[in-house]
């Protein structure tokens, strides 16, 4: 094997540019005769716009237009879309907020967007927004999802801001586990409301080319086909085919670049309408403002358990801020994503969940890192941690005696997902070994002696991945299938250029991926080049979320690999006069097994393209395209130990020791993928101590910059013992699983565990911030 | 940003000479504070009087009984400095407490304390140290020095040129960092001059200030069991989403307690 083949920790090729600032970013593309936008924005939580005066910023030199969403609409903009259609228990539709690009007669989020203001210069265009005169009307606000259904209504057409009352799972079978229940264990808690934080604010420079009627659009997107799907099929912008979007390098998403928002619409929009290409990029208190925020849940959940202490029913009960609007994939992430979480690793025979999806005059809520799993992790595994506790039962063991074992799978839950394959034994046994839980009493005495408290928490984690078989996906209301596209061009001088309809905004595809086909092809690494996020190059993809690249993406490009080895057989056979059953390929080479003839990857592929000893059954060339479309999610699960230590005189949580044992099933990269659980616990730990994304009553957002929302650094982390168990995926041709999003998920559950074992307290909303623990070490 | 007119004088007289002569001027230092401000269109000065031409400004001068840093000297070479290592290591130890690299790099010493900015580290240990605030036309005592909010004893146009830090027998600085900015929620400088302390804290009231409690306690007996009989009085310390006042009342007690350990071991 290669050091650069399948399972190699290699390098990745495309930190190079990253690191030495060679990049591509969408801020770093220009057009010649470029303008600038700057975005008005509501100061206001909820206020009807009764008029804008722009006639000032007429007056400011080198503002070119004032625009605002009665443009847009006279121009037939439609409205940005929500693409999963979710079906409350009555079975009525969700209730869709009508979503403007920009807002025309009520702006309903402090940041929404209600006009675009483009001139010459960036600071042109400033001091134009400045100046326009907006009068607003305020009205009362529904700020707190607490209080979202008694609040003041949003909508007209959605009575008690209700988006939907959805529901899964047996609620008589569940509810009959309840009354025969011998212990019932009962929480309730927040998930608290995150702001991704990309490193890279979103971004957009559009042109448009009178002469075609092309537009092209350059922005950051974790999903260039779609946004330009959405941007054609919903909002009316222009056709697909006159239509390109690229997403050149991006710098981090976690979600929040998924969506098609308002401020990259209004860009296109405007370039036509002035007839130059226009750029924005958002600032900092932009994206604080506007970008989709993640989580803010209020659950109550129940675990009843019989007198073996085996898990006999759940029963959860939520409410999910979905913010002013439903952004692109909002309703699924508390649905779909959340309650068929909800067995966790365990047998719990019956489930039921009910989610209320509320609009608030917040901003928008959608898909964070782990999307609707870190959320049912919480419920799961807070609820577990303290039904040990009250059972006085040790928490490793309680979750053992409850564990889905490795002989029963495949095993169906109660709340519609099948998975495939998983040994949770074997990471809980492995992280308990690391985390040297044996000795757990000795270290808590130890740090009693020095005045601190030290607790130790476990979050035994499942997560669906690999989104998702398509046909599955559309009957449970998703606008699109969620299969991936991939591409194999073998040039004529025998390397290979990789299309994939994957995008990599940090996750190291163009390696990762490079790995794979170099490996099937048995050609050096370095003649492989990935190229993504170009609707112009790139097949019809779906992009870069929930884990879903190597598995979905990935196996595309395996599909294709085996198509372009299949007919180099073929070329290879005829080149050496046998049939192409008698051809093996192994290594780059095709070898007749019936003689002993070779001919090398490079040999066939020059022969496709100068077919003059060709078969005359082929077409030339060798270059092959597939779909993939999977069978069923993925389901990469592990167990996590986290270990701090807290001063009872400041409140504040040492993080010391962070075990995370995680089976992604076959790994092609190790050290990607180390790198991808670092930074998923990272922000997991970012969820559980430091970040909170708040409102204040009046709805103004209070964490809106970095003096405020506090982001994780490395010296709030421990160094982080990670490793890994493998138990491959068994339907798709790589075993692969997905890894990006374990470490949110898995994180916050295993620090609140430790945070209110070493406190003896039975919750703690998070993030536990000092003050928080000061006051709960208090008593 | 706005435009404004911009200025580098080289020479004290030049630049107050420019200050007063401006419709509304404002003197640029490291910019640390300033220049955020001006980014985010929340300050819109007529002029900006860039310092750092003024020759003197910058430097740490070494006397018998004081360390005399100008006030153009740079967070990085305070933290950095021999000789304040060895006169006052607690106060080479605050510098280099303060922000990230970036911002000690360009932060400056009178630029942080002619801006009583609340939470900011530098006017614990000009409270704490008992520190001479020396101007182009006065000296000011640390006492009479931090008003309010972002108020100080300077008057329009004075420009502070250098701070007076006497050297105490021993000294220590605990902080409560804010886990978002790393700001003082809560800092305490403590001074032990051999029978008298000074304690000065930053981060809980509107500016840094003398804990004269803590600071009659110890005077009975410097230990840090002093502190705890202490009643911290909280009606106006600062309460945000970070720290209330009561938790921040705990702080002081607490940093205080630490900064006197610290102070005993040095």
């Amino acid at each position: 094997m290669s050091d650069t083949g399948i399972g190699k920790s290699v390098k990745r090729r495309e930190d190079l540019r990253f690191i030495t600032g060679r990049g591509r970013y969408t801020d770093d593309v220009n057009r010649p005769n470029q303008v600038y936008a700057v975005f008005l924005r509501s100061p206001y939580p909820r206020a009807r716009i009764v008029s804008i005066d722009a006639s000032g910023a007429d007056e400011v030199a080198g503002v070119i237009g004032v625009f605002t969403g009665k443009d847009l609409s006279a121009d037939k903009i439609g409205d940005l879309p929500c693409g999963w259609m979710v079906k409350s228990k009555d079975g009525s539709d969700m209730k869709i907020a009508p979503h403007p690009p920009l807002a025309v007669e009520v702006v309903n989020y402090v940041g929404e967007p209600y006009g675009i203001v483009v001139a010459e210069s960036l600071a042109a265009a400033r001091d134009g927004a400045e100046v326009v005169a907006t009068e607003f009307e305020e009205l009362t606000p529904t700020v707190s999802v607490a209080n979202a259904t008694a609040g003041a209504q949003l909508h007209t057409n959605v009575p008690d801001n209700v988006c939907y009352l959805w529901e899964l799972g047996d609620a008589d079978a569940t509810n009959a586990a309840f009354a025969a229940a011998a212990h019932v264990t009962k929480l309730t808690f927040s998930n608290n409301r995150l702001i991704p934080n990309a490193m890279e604010p979103r971004a957009a420079v559009a042109s448009f080319d009178a002469a075609t009627e092309e537009f092209t659009l350059v922005t950051t997107s974790q999903n260039p086909h779609l946004e330009r799907l959405i941007l054609s099929a919903f909002v009316q912008l222009a056709p697909e085919h006159k239509l390109r979007v690229i997403a050149p390098d991006v710098g981090g998403g976690f979600g929040s670049k998924i969506f098609v928002y308002a401020e990259e619409t209004a860009v296109a929009w405007a370039a036509r309408r002035v007839g130059r290409p226009v750029k924005w990029t958002a600032d900092r208190s932009e994206s604080f403002l506007a970008d989709a925020h993640g989580r803010d849940h209020l659950t109550t959940a129940e675990l009843a358990l019989d007198g073996d202490g085996l898990f006999q029913g759940l029963r959860v009960r939520t409410r999910a801020n979905l913010g002013a609007y439903l952004s692109t994939f909002a309703s699924s992430v508390p649905t779909y994503l959340y309650g068929t979480l909800l067995a966790g690793q365990y047998r719990t025979p019956a489930i039921h969940v009910e989610v209320e999806g509320v609009y608030t005059n917040t901003a928008p809520v959608d898909a964070y890192r782990g999307a609707g799993r870190p959320e049912a992790t919480y419920v799961v595994e807070r609820l577990v941690e303290t039904a040990a506790r009250e059972l006085k039962v040790d928490p490793a063991a309680l979750r053992r005696r409850n564990f889905i074992a490795p002989d029963q799978f495949p095993y169906q839950t109660p709340v519609a997902l099948e998975y495939d394959t998983g040994n949770y034994e074997a990471s809980l046994a492995a992280a308990l070994e690391k985390s040297d839980y044996a000795n757990f009493a000795a270290r808590k005495a130890a740090s009693e002696q020095r005045g601190k408290r030290r607790g130790i928490g476990f979050s035994c984690y499942i997560e669906a991945c690999g989104l998702a078989p398509s046909q599955l996906a559309i009957q449970l209301g998703a606008g699109v299938g969620l299969y991936e596209s991939g591409e194999v061009r073998v040039n004529p001088t025998g390397n290979v250029t990789v299309f994939t309809g994957s995008h990599s905004h940090g996750q190291g595809h163009e390696t990762t991926f490079a790995q794979v086909v170099s490996d099937k092809l048995g050609i050096p690494f370095e003649n492989v080049e990935v190229v993504h996020g170009d609707t112009g190059r790139v097949e019809f993809g779906l992009g870069t979320y929930g884990s879903r690249s190597i598995a979905v993406g990935g196996s595309a490009l395996v599909k294709a690999t085996d198509k372009i080895i299949a007919k180099g057989k073929r070329i290879a056979a005829h080149m050496m006069d046998t049939n192409a059953d008698s051809v093996d390929f192994s290594d780059g080479e095709f070898a007749a097994r019936d003689s002993n003839q070779k001919l090398t990857f490079g040999e066939v592929a020059f022969a496709a393209y100068v077919p003059s000893n060709y078969p005359s059954s082929e077409e030339p060339g060798l270059s092959e395209k597939a779909f993939y479309d999977p069978k069923n999610f993925t389901f990469p699960a592990g167990t996590h130990i986290a270990e701090v230590e807290i001063d009872p005189e400041t409140g504040v949580v040492d993080v010391v020791n962070f075990v995370a044992v995680d089976d992604f099933g076959r790994v092609i990269n190790p050290m990607i993928v180390e790198g991808q659980v670092h930074g998923g616990i990272a922000q997991g730990i970012g969820q559980a101590l430091l970040e909170h994304g708040i409102y204040d009553d009046g709805g103004q957002l209070i964490t809106g910059s970095y003096m405020d929302y506090c982001m994780p650094r490395a010296d709030d982390l421990p160094s982080f013992d990670v490793d890994m168990t493998v138990t491959p995926c068994t339907h798709n041709p790589l075993g692969v699983k997905g890894c990006g999003e374990a470490g949110a998920i898995g994180a916050p559950a295993a620090i609140m565990n430790a945070v209110t074992d070493a406190l003896g307290v039975v919750d703690l909303p998070m993030p536990a911030t000092p003050e928080r623990v000061w006051r709960a070490a208090r008593g | 940003m706005y435009s404004f007119e911009y200025h580098r004088p080289e020479s004290i007289a030049q630049a107050t000479a420019l200050r007063a002569e401006a419709e509304d001027a404002i003197y640029l230092a490291g910019g640390q504070t300033l220049i955020p401000t001006l980014k985010q269109r929340l300050a819109a000065p007529s002029d900006v009087i860039d310092l750092s031409r003024v020759p003197g400004l910058a430097g740490i001068e070494l006397k018998s009984d004081c360390v005399v840093i100008g006030a153009m000297t740079r967070h990085a070479e305070v933290a950095a400095s021999a000789e304040v290592a060895r006169a006052i290591p607690a106060l080479a130890f605050l510098a280099g407490e303060i922000g990230d690299a970036q911002v000690r790099n360009r932060g400056t010493l009178g630029g942080s304390v002619a801006n009583s900015d609340p939470s900011a580290d530098y006017p614990a240990a000009v409270i704490g140290l008992g520190a001479t605030i020396v101007t182009d036309r006065r000296r000011i005592a640390a006492d009479d020095f931090f008003h309010d909010l972002f108020e100080t004893a300077l008057e329009a146009g004075e420009l502070l040129t250098a701070i007076e830090f006497p050297i105490a027998k021993r000294a220590a600085y605990c902080k409560f960092p804010n886990p978002a900015s790393r700001y003082a929620v809560v800092g305490v400088f403590a001074a032990d001059f051999g029978g008298k302390v000074r304690v000065g804290v930053t981060g809980a009231g509107p500016c840094a200030f003398r804990a004269t409690a803590i600071e009659a306690a110890l005077g009975k007996k410097l230990d840090a069991k002093s502190v705890d009989a202490v009643e911290i009085e909280y009606d106006r310390f600062n309460s945000d989403l970070h720290a209330s006042a009561e938790y921040r009342a705990n702080l002081v007690r607490v940093m205080a307690k630490r900064a006197v350990e610290k102070l005993l071991t040095a």
